[in-house]
């Protein structure tokens, strides 16, 4: 999708952990419909808005569905990318070349987890809005926060990924 | 000698870990294992060291630590243990919300099958609760049948749980 088709976008409050919403598998999507075009334009907006966001998906603001944006334009990690977009019912088709890396997530602002993920991956999913098909290649960094999200609408945080009882960190210190 | 099992807890502060080992190696001991966090803000630190010096000895010799009261030092001895692997290794994860007893509901579906824990963490932020696990389950174990009932306890408890082969990639 566009800028222009995100600007009806509102901010909507990023629910956090232990949130039940955060643990249900999204529900499928008809990515034509008014609302899920709405909610795209919405997931667009709060993205923008919180610092150093690159992605966030549906459950994040409390709505059970597979709807997720992503932009890691911004990122200093980022290699190749494909600026900001988003996909619904997006499922993985590919993915290769593991790298462990630390990540966080604002659904979880507290804690920190090395997660092994794929590098090279490939995407399927489509466009709210037009419905379209697309098939995306990502890799590095575009590519890690692809599956954070697809995960979000599976109902999966990245502590249900990390790589060990040492991979889990404290964000903050406690005082 | 045996081996000595060596504990440093309390207030934490910089240098604590320079003052403690550089006591060990002075007294010629080597630190064969050894893992130290922060719990709750609290430094924590366990070693198992190997040499020439008994348990009563080195506790003296760490006593500077312990002159202010805040670190706590205990020294004793272990005996050596083989280090085997024994079955599968499994990473169980559980998170949602801080309630009493997640961990020993979860770790007793896991002991019932005879699964040992190898490491574990656990974390509160906030009202979030979080529990790492590393399993070993042994090759009899029915591992669909733990899943179910760690799902059992989970439900139970109103929490999250996952429970996955822990690989790792040999490069
Ligand atoms: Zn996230």
């Amino acid at each position: 999708m566009t800028p222009q088709e995100s600007a009806g976008g509102r901010v909507l409050p990023v629910v956090r952990a232990p949130d039940p919403v955060l643990s249900r598998p999204g529900a499928l999507v008809d990515p034509t419909a008014t609302e899920i075009v709405q909610l795209a334009a919405d997931l667009v907006a709060t993205m923008r808005v919180s610092p150093g966001c690159v992605g966030l998906a549906a459950p994040q603001v409390g709505i059970s569905a597979k709807v997720f944006c992503v932009d890691v334009s911004a990122h200093p990690k980022t290699r190749g990318h494909h600026g900001t977009f988003v996909l619904c019912n997006a499922e993985v088709i590919s993915a290769t070349r593991n790298e462990k890396a630390r990540e966080g997530c604002m659904s979880v602002p507290d804690l920190t987890g090395d997660v092994k993920r794929a590098s090279r991956l490939v995407v399927r999913g489509f466009e709210p809005g037009s419905g379209a098909e697309v098939v995306l290649e990502a890799e590095a960094f575009e590519a890690r926060a692809l599956q954070h999200e697809i995960d979000h609408c599976d109902g999966l945080l990245f502590l249900d990924r990390v790589a060990g009882a040492h991979a889990l960190h404290a964000r903050k210190t406690y005082l | 000698m045996p081996l000595l099992a060596i504990t440093v807890l309390g207030h934490d502060r910089p240098g604590i870990i320079a003052e403690t080992t550089g006591v060990l190696a002075q007294l010629g001991l080597n630190i064969e294992d050894s893992t130290m966090t922060l719990l709750r803000g609290h430094f924590a630190m366990m070693l198992v060291t190997d040499g020439a010096s008994d348990a009563g000895t080195v506790e003296e010799s760490l006593a500077g630590l312990t002159a202010d009261g805040s670190l706590s030092v205990s020294v004793r001895e272990i005996p050596t243990e083989s280090v085997s692997s024994r079955g599968s290794a499994y990473l169980l994860s559980v998170h949602g919300g801080d309630r009493p007893g997640i961990v020993s509901a979860v770790v007793a579906e896991v002991a019932k099958v005879s699964g040992n824990i190898t490491d574990l963490t656990t974390r509160l932020a906030g009202d979030l609760y979080v529990l790492i696990a590393e399993v070993d389950l042994p090759g009899s174990a029915d591992v669909a049948g733990l899943q179910r009932a760690l799902e059992g306890v989970a439900g139970e408890l109103g929490v999250g749980v996952t429970l996955r082969p822990l690989e790792s990639d040999d490069l």
